[in-house]
Formats: structure tokens, sequence, C-alpha cells
């Protein structure tokens, strides 16, 4: 499922970012890499979310979310 | 004495500003890095004799060649090659940092890890074994707290007595990545890796295809850490940060956004309001006690009166109008310094986020915008956070419309003349027009000539922080220094050629009315007319505001020709003979939109390389500036009359 679909608190597993080369390499570069469990610590509807990966906490926008396919952990 | 060249690296949020400052005080510069607009900053040190050059590399989390500035930080170290790398890794986040430091490990650089923020280890219920993570990693490492001033020594000692390291710690790979390692030939082992990176490129031998691993080696180099840290970091008691508890209320839902709206209300009151006790002290002082006692002392020592005009006049009514009010800028300043370091500036982006893309922008747009409020040099500066080079753009350009310090007190002259009592609402609708006005345009070049990719927003959120008091000195003295700067040279130039124009003509000291300057200005007057300000004095005040936007207000005293001791009570009488509320707040939407001052328009030309981006942003905040003015005072004519 798309990272815009989890809800608030949930845990999730990375599948895949199907993003354009330089911005999924900095995403990776931030430790989004496949695999990875990462949770949903904030959530604004039709917004941007934050999530806590890798004992930091990483804004996101929508358009971003929306590409990133994970499934729940 | 030996010169040592120690680079500063490190992820955001590692304390990497507040360690430079440490080492380096108010010993430091800021320029460019050549050919780039990425920022170099460099300071020095002097250490048990030895002196410490140390620079501050850009690039953030990595080493790789999709970003500027970490190909910039990645060239700098390996061919300046300085002594000492200092790597500032946060202690309580090892696993993300570390990713950085294993590159500069495998690169083979002479690096020390500063552990930073050990104070915060044992509130947030962990323990790092220092010892094994030396052990790990096979470099030297130093545990610190810049903030608090612990370790400082100890990592500045081991940088002076730093040896090359013989040999480095290698990291293994899986066998996929060590079999298209072995394949890739005789370079150095961290080219190869760097190759299936593809950061460098590889050699036309090996098909490319053959070596589709950049994913890999990232996710594997996590694991690496994640390994190593199991015998390195270990968590004594649960957890959990304040800062998300304190997010649960500042980031909710609903309240997040009014909340944010009441801490900027709350900011700009507490500026409008705090400055103005100032305002009425610093202005008694250089209006009268300044003015008069060298008017006393110019009688006694028999000074002729052009020179004593001069002085009075044109110096100390100019310089001292705008140093009036430093007071109410320092304080803006401080409140924006308080924003950024206590790690509310990120959460705005996010909060805004979702507003801002209904324009094509992003939330990280909105931090420079916030920074305009100060000043718009450094505002539009910041916009290097900002990767995307049409972004950035749009960014430059829509910026000097977020009104700055120095056209504040413009803003207060008027306001406090033609409406007494409302004077905070109508300095607050000028920020919110301002505001206005920058987002419209940015929606208007998103869909016309700067169309672009989408641009999201990707933003670590930090902890909140108890802002420092040293920081926060340093930082708001920077700004201080600057527009005390600019009034002991723009300003004092400035009015020192304004009194002259404003004194003679070719003729030779001339009244007023028969002035250059009312020449000049009786020339330009007439296109201001439409906006209901078509005097002279108006006129030639707005051109001398392109040297610095507070000139509007330090030659009002000598425009309308008030003499000595001016104090801000007698230019509300000259300004009520020449404007009606309506016109004066004509004026005043003319001077929040139109050409930004010298050095904004020197900042423009710098960060977007091009003299035609310099002029088309000069030609159409122009436009929009009349075209806007003139609309208030024609449909406020009508509506009024």
């Amino acid at each position: 499922m798309a990272l815009v679909e989890v809800n608030k608190g949930i845990k999730v597993v990375l599948n895949n970012i199907a993003y354009g080369a330089s911005l999924k390499r900095k995403l990776q570069d931030m430790g989004l890499t496949p695999g990875v469990e990462f949770t949903v610590i904030s959530k604004t509807s039709h917004g941007p979310l934050i999530i806590e990966l890798r004992g930091a906490r990483v804004a996101l926008g929508r358009g971003i979310a929306e590409k990133i396919d994970v499934s729940i952990a | 004495m030996t010169d040592r060249h120690v680079a500063l690296v490190g992820n955001p949020n590692s304390g990497k500003t507040t360690l430079f400052n440490r080492l380096t005080g108010a010993n430091h510069y800021v320029g460019n890095w050549a050919g780039v607009t990425v920022e170099k900053k460099e300071g020095f040190t002097t250490y048990k004799g030895h002196r410490l050059h140390i620079i501050d590399l850009p690039g953030k989390y990595s080493l790789s060649a999709y970003s500027l500035e970490e190909k910039i930080a990645r060239d700098y170290l390996l061919e300046e090659k300085p002594e000492v790398v200092i790597n500032l890794v946060p202690a309580a986040n090892l696993e993300r940092n570390l990713y950085l430091t294993l590159q500069l490990i495998e690169m083979e650089l002479p690096v020390i890890l500063a552990v930073n923020m050990i104070d915060e280890l044992e509130q947030k219920g962990l323990k790092i074994d220092f010892e094994a993570l030396q052990e790990a990693l096979g470099i030297r490492v130093v545990p610190i707290s810049s903030a608090r001033n612990q370790g400082i020594d100890t990592l500045l000692d081991e940088v002076i007595q730093f040896e090359p390291y013989p040999e480095f710690r290698q990291f293994t790979y899986s066998e996929v990545v060590e079999k298209a390692l072995d394949q890739l030939g005789d370079e150095p082992r961290w080219q190869r890796i760097k190759m299936l990176e593809k950061d460098l490129e590889i050699p036309p031998e090996h098909p490319a295809e053959d070596y589709l691993l950049e994913e890999t080696v990232i996710k594997e180099r996590y694991e690496i850490i994640n390994r190593l840290l199991e015998k390195v970091i270990f968590r004594e008691k649960s957890y959990r940060s304040p800062s998300d508890a304190i997010d649960k209320v500042l980031l909710n839902k609903y309240l997040g956004l009014p909340i944010f709206a009441l801490v900027m209300a709350l900011v700009f009151y507490m500026t409008f309001s705090i400055g103005n006790i100032f305002v009425d002290i610093l202005d008694e002082f250089f209006s009268v006690t300044l003015s008069g006692g060298v008017a006393g002392l110019f009688e006694r020592l028999d000074v002729s009166p052009w020179l004593l005009s001069l002085v009075s006049d044109g110096i100390i009514g100019g310089v001292g109008g705008v140093l009036t009010f430093l007071p109410n800028i320092a304080i803006l300043f401080v409140f924006i310094s308080l924003l950024e370091d206590s790690g509310y500036m990120g959460r705005a982006a996010y909060l805004m986020d979702k507003w801002m893309q209904k324009v094509g922008l992003n939330g990280k747009f909105f931090i420079p915008m916030l920074l305009g409020f100060g000043c718009n040099v450094p505002a539009i500066m910041s916009t290097r956070t900002l990767e995307n080079p049409k972004d950035r753009l749009v960014a430059i350009l829509i910026n000097p419309f977020m009104s700055c310090g120095a056209r504040f007190p413009v803003y207060v002259l008027f306001a406090s003349v033609f409406f007494a009592g409302y004077e905070f609402m109508v300095v607050l609708s000028l920020y919110l027009l301002g505001i206005l006005v920058a987002v419209s345009v940015a929606y208007l070049f998103r869909k016309t000539i700067l169309k672009g990719e989408e641009s999201f927003l990707v933003l670590e959120i930090p902890d909140y922080r108890i802002p420092r008091m040293r920081n926060l000195v340093l930082h708001v003295w920077e700004r201080v220094k600057d527009y005390l700067v600019k009034a002991g040279t723009v300003i004092f130039a400035a009015s020192i050629i304004l009194w002259f124009l404003l004194n003679y003509n070719f003729t030779g000291g001339v009244a007023l009315v028969d002035s250059f300057g009312a020449m000049i200005g009786r020339a330009i007057a007439p296109v201001f007319s439409l906006a209901g300000f078509g005097n002279w004095q108006s006129a030639l005040s707005l051109l001398s505001g392109i040297f610095a936007k507070e000139i509007v207000v330090s030659n009002t005293a000598i425009i309308y020709g008030l003499g000595e001791a001016a104090s801000l009570r007698d230019l509300g009488g000259a300004l009520a003979a020449n404007f009606t509320p309506l016109s004066a707040y004509a004026f005043l939407v003319f001077v929040l939109l139109y050409t930004p001052c010298v050095a904004v328009i020197g900042v423009i030309k710098r960060e977007t390389n091009s003299w035609f981006w310099m002029f088309f942003s000069l030609g159409y905040q122009l436009v929009i500036a009349f075209a806007l003015s003139a609309a208030v005072y024609q449909l406020g004519s009508l509506f009024a009359g």
C-alpha cells in the first residue's frame, strides 16, 4: 500500500520507492532502504506526514508519500 | 607553531554550528565556494601554540554525486586533503549518522569521530561503549558536548596530536557486492564502491547494466552499521521524547496552524511594542540631546553654518533616524533566532506544506520567507537548501516581497502620523499583503515561466532544544552588526549626498525648492500621481530608498527641510501636509513592493548568477508596486469620495 494510506502510529516496512533517481537516492541516503521498518508519527489530512526512521524524524510531502510502497510490519 | 587544516562534517542537527562557533567564536568569515553559490564557512583558532584553520563543509547525509553540496564536500576532502576531518555525530542517533562516517572511513580519510550531545544519553536511557565503537570503526572517537563545553579540549588535543592512520578498517559487503567490486579492477576499493553507488563512473569496459547495485550497497551499509551498533549502544530504559509530546499539541491537526499564526502574531506584536519603548528614547537622544549638543559645540567653536547643517541635518538626522529603529530590528532577530534554534522552524515548514503545495511550492519554501522578515539578504542565501534550481529561482524572486526590518521604520513613521491608534493593524496589513503578493507571484511563475517538476517536502525534524544564549547572541550580533555597518557606510554616504542635493544647485547654495534634489524629484513625481503621492519629496525619497530602505525615513527630515532637532513629532506635521491617509497607505504599499535595496539586488545577482534575473527582478517588482499602489489609491478614492 502507499504510505499516504497508513494511519498515525502504525509501523510499516518499506518495499519500494517509485520516484526519480535524485530524490530517491536522497531518501535512501537518509536511511529509507528496502526492508527498513519505520513508524508514521504525525499526519495531516491531505498534507504531509512525519515518520520516525532510524532514530530520526523526517517530514515527507504528500506527493512523495504517494510514491512510497509499504506493507504493515 | 604548526598550521593545521581541520574540516568539519556532519548531518543536519548534529550540532555542527554550535561546535563551529565554540571553536572559532566570532573569528570566522562566510563566503562562497569557488564558482558556485554554496556557502563556505571558515574560521581560525589557536590551541596550545597550534594554529587551526577550521572549515565547515556543506553536504549533509552522504557524499553522493547527486547533490552539489555533497560533491563540493567530497572534492574538498579528496583534493585539498585537510590534515584532520572531524565528523560530528549526535550520540542519540548513531544509526543514521554513522552512514556518513562509514563513507569517510571507506575513503581512507584522516577522520576523528566526535560523538556530540553525550549529556543527553543518560536522560534518553542510552549507554554507549566508546571503546567498542572506536574498536569497531578503527578510528579515534571522542565523546563531547559542544553545548556544555565538555570534551572540547580532548578533541583539540586529538586534533593537534593526530597521526595519519596506518591502515583502515575494511567493511565487508555481501558476496554479490564483493564479487562486483573484485571485477571492477585495480582502482582503490573506495572508488570501486563509489562506482557501484553511481557516484563515480564505471569504466567503459564494464557494462553498467551488470552493476545495478546502488540500492544494495546503501542498504548493506546500513546493515553493517546495525550489526556494529549491537556491541556499542545499549538501551537501559525505555524513553519517550518530550518533543513528541509537545508535537501532539503543536503539530495537532486542528491546533497546529492556529498556534503557528498566534506565535507569529506574538513575534510581531513584541517586536512592535517592546521596540517602541526604545524608539522614543533614541529619538529624543538623537534629535534633542545629540543634535543640540553638536549645535552648541559648533556655535562655541564658531563653525560655519553649512557644516553645522551637514552634521546636524544630514548626518545625525539621517543616520540617527535609522539607528532609532535598531532595537526593533534586534528584537525581531532575537525571535527569528529563537524560532530556528528551538527546532520550531522545521515544524512551521511542515505545517505550511499543505498550503504551499496549493500554489506549487512546498513547506521548505516557507523558511526563507520567514527569514525575509528580518533581512532579505540572508533569507535569499538560505534558499540554498532548496535542491531544485527552478524552485530556488522562484524562492529568490518572491523573497523581496517579504517585508524586511528596514522597511519597518517607514511603516511606523507613516502609521504613527496617519493612523494613530491603529499602527499595529496597519503594519500587520502590510506584512500580510507582502505574503499574499509573494505567494500569488510564485503561483503565477509556476504556471508560466518557471514550470517544473512538482517539488515535495523532505525535511528532518529535530528534537526541540532550549536555545543556547551563546548562539543566540552571536547570531543576533551578526545581524545587528550588518545593520550598524550599513548605517555607518551606505546610509552615512547617502545622507551626505542627499544633504548636498537638497542644499545646492548649479548656482551654489540655494533654498530647498530650487535644489538639485527638488529638480530630480519633480522630474519623476508625475509618474506617482496616479498613486496619490506625486510630490517631488516622495519621488526623491523612493529613489534614494534603493540604497537602503531605511533611507526613506532617514531623509524625510532632510527632504522636508526641517533642519536641526527634528523629532518624529515634527516630521509628522510635514508629512500630514503632503499626504492624505489614503495616499500615505498607497505610499507604504509602494515601499513594501518596489525594487529592493542594493544589498538585495547584489545578492540576487550572486545567487542567480544571472544579469537577466537580476534585472527581471527589479523590473517586475516595480511594475507590481506601481499597479498595486495605484489600485489602492484609485479604489480608495472611489469609495471614499
